[in-house]
């Protein structure tokens, strides 16, 4: 195990191992400032009448937070994983590999500093200034290396349905962040978008539906492919389904960003065509979780006793449920009672917080032992604490705001009969929303819990064991693949 | 070409696409490499417990 011959190459583990460590803590700084700013809603003293602690400050740096610091080290992590284990060879380039890690987490510090600061291009999710985002497509370029580079020097012939997955994704994500970032800088921190208008809001949305769609679906659709099966120890449940859904799935999401825009300045068909393309990806979403739960098909019993099984198919759970719960919100008739209000929020989260975070926080209880030459978790029994702690969270933050969305939605709308005019004022449905944003802030404390347990869990796990090395034969490969 | 019969044109083309991959991915021809690409990441692990010289061989194909 220890040398390493000519026949074997070993594993870039160092680089996963890192991205690893690094989505733990960035999903606790990130979850945090989400019960923080959950807290602000209720009392607004808790920005400390500081500028830089203002919510519409931290949001930003919130969602920064969550998706590219928690979910994108997660997303690198587990590609680099996937990609070396599935194409059975090592990382194209260690070096390269490392600048990614090193650069990726670089991009988040600017963003904690910068975020407080109010340097903002009000993009939303794109809100990083014109330096950043240079070097954001700096780091993504040699992810790009690094990960395709892995692929075309495999030694199996087939490439593995994960890796298509996040293949789409990183290519995708370059796309977007590239033409959505396209400035006018004025200074090294303020800048203007080229587009503008309509088509800048067309743009933005287009990159903004796409974030979630690429990075957000297909990412983490990947890290389904191999995690569940591997878990559940057996393949998937249809292959060839997971092949439809790949092309189903990347063919369909870039079209559904006009339902961001319903009874805007964007042209009416375009918001229709929207509309309908997001109600068709119903199809290939439901597809890809079903393909992922059945993957369990005669094997239930193994939900009662594996709690890092039940965060990945209680993940797909939300999945199904998010995605069918989008569809429905892209119909302008629904749309005109959801868009803007808390709905909105609730939606996302049961995408965000149970989709990607159960799905995330599954494999990494998977990798942590396997990366530190451990056969378990520390302790299986607060593994099951925590999924407990977060279905909770989960459930009560997104039942509350389903609650207040559709009633700040139907108070908005609510006219008296006499002389049109409205019945409530805004700061009616404000106020009417606070015992569901407690509700809320509570569900957030509860996720918190679980990941801070998760983080003294993955501790003892590290600190009980040392660095994995994990070599492959290189030579006697093609034989053994030939008969298995 | 003008722009709306290239765009008509694009979209039943990647129709007609996607249902070729439908097709392609159905087919009886696949099944077998499809099978095996689903088990690939399972191999490493029956390689590992051949190398410890233990010959329990459990099938992880429950097809």
């Amino acid at each position: 195990m220890s040398q390493t011959n000519p026949q074997q190459i070993e594993y870039n583990l160092k680089v996963v191992r890192q991205f690893t460590v690094m989505t733990v803590v960035w999903g606790i700084i990130g979850m945090t400032l989400g019960v923080w700013i959950a807290a602000q809603l209720i009392w607004p003293e808790l920005n400390f009448d500081t500028p830089w602690l203002t919510y519409s400050r931290l949001r930003p740096l919130h969602t920064n937070a969550v998706i590219f610091a928690f979910g994108t080290s997660a997303l690198m992590g587990t590609s680099f994983y996937i990609v070396q284990k599935t194409c059975r060879t090592n990382l194209f380039s260690d070096k390269l590999a490392s600048f990614v890690f090193w650069s990726w987490q670089a991009v988040i510090v600017l963003a904690v500093i910068s975020l407080p600061l109010g340097l903002n291009s009000s993009k939303e999710y794109a809100e990083l200034e014109w330096p950043i985002d240079i070097l954001i497509a700096l780091s993504w370029v040699a992810y790009i290396i690094v990960f395709f580079g892995t692929l075309v020097k495999r030694k199996t012939s087939h490439i593995y349905v994960a890796n298509w997955f996040y293949g789409g994704f990183i290519i995708t994500v370059a796309v977007l962040h590239i033409v959505n970032s396209m400035v006018v800088p004025v200074s090294f921190t303020k800048s203007y978008s080229v587009y503008a208008g309509a088509v800048d809001a067309m743009v933005q949305w287009w990159y903004g539906h796409n974030a979630v769609g690429f990075l957000l679906t297909a990412g983490f659709l990947g890290m389904m492919y191999y995690f569940v099966p591997k878990q559940a120890e057996r393949p998937v449940y249809s292959y060839r389904l997971s092949v439809v859904h790949f092309w189903g799935l990347i063919s369909l999401y870039i079209w559904a960003g006009p339902h961001h825009l319903h009874y805007t300045a964007l042209p009416d068909w375009t918001q229709s065509l929207g509309m309908v393309m997001s109600v068709i990806l119903f199809v290939p979403s439901w597809g890809g979780m079903i393909n992922g739960i059945m993957t369990l098909s005669g094997a239930w019993h193994k939900l009662k006793t594996d709690p890092i099984l039940r965060f990945l198919i209680v993940s797909l759970s939300f999945y199904g449920m998010s995605t069918f719960e989008g569809p429905m919100m892209a119909i302008k008739s629904v749309n005109a009672l959801s868009h803007y209000t808390d709905w909105t929020i609730g939606h996302v989260h049961s995408g965000a917080l149970g989709w990607v975070a159960m799905i995330t926080i599954g494999s990494m209880y998977y990798l942590i032992p396997r990366l530190w030459g451990q056969t378990q978790m520390h302790s299986i029994r607060w593994i099951n604490t925590h999924f407990w702690l977060h279905t909770i969270g989960v459930v009560l933050y997104i039942v509350a705001l389903w609650i207040s969305g559709v009633m700040q939605g139907l108070m908005w709308r609510a006219v008296n009969a006499e002389d049109g005019t409205l019945t409530y004022s805004f700061v009616e449905s404000v106020e009417a929303s606070y015992p569901f944003w407690f509700i809320r802030f509570v569900g957030g404390l509860f996720i918190v819990a679980g990941m801070l347990l998760m983080a003294w869990n993955s501790y003892r796990t590290i600190k009980a064991g040392k660095p994995t090395r994990e070599t492959i034969d290189v030579a006697p490969r093609e034989a053994t693949t030939q008969s298995a | 070409m003008d722009y709306i019969t290239w765009r008509s044109f694009y979209t039943v083309l990647v129709f007609v696409l996607f249902i070729g991959i439908v097709l392609w991915a159905y087919s009886k021809g696949r099944k077998k490499r499809f099978d095996e690409a689903a088990n690939s990441i399972f191999e490493e692990d029956e390689l590992k417990k051949t190398k410890s010289n233990n010959t329990e061989q459990e099938s992880k194909n429950n097809e």
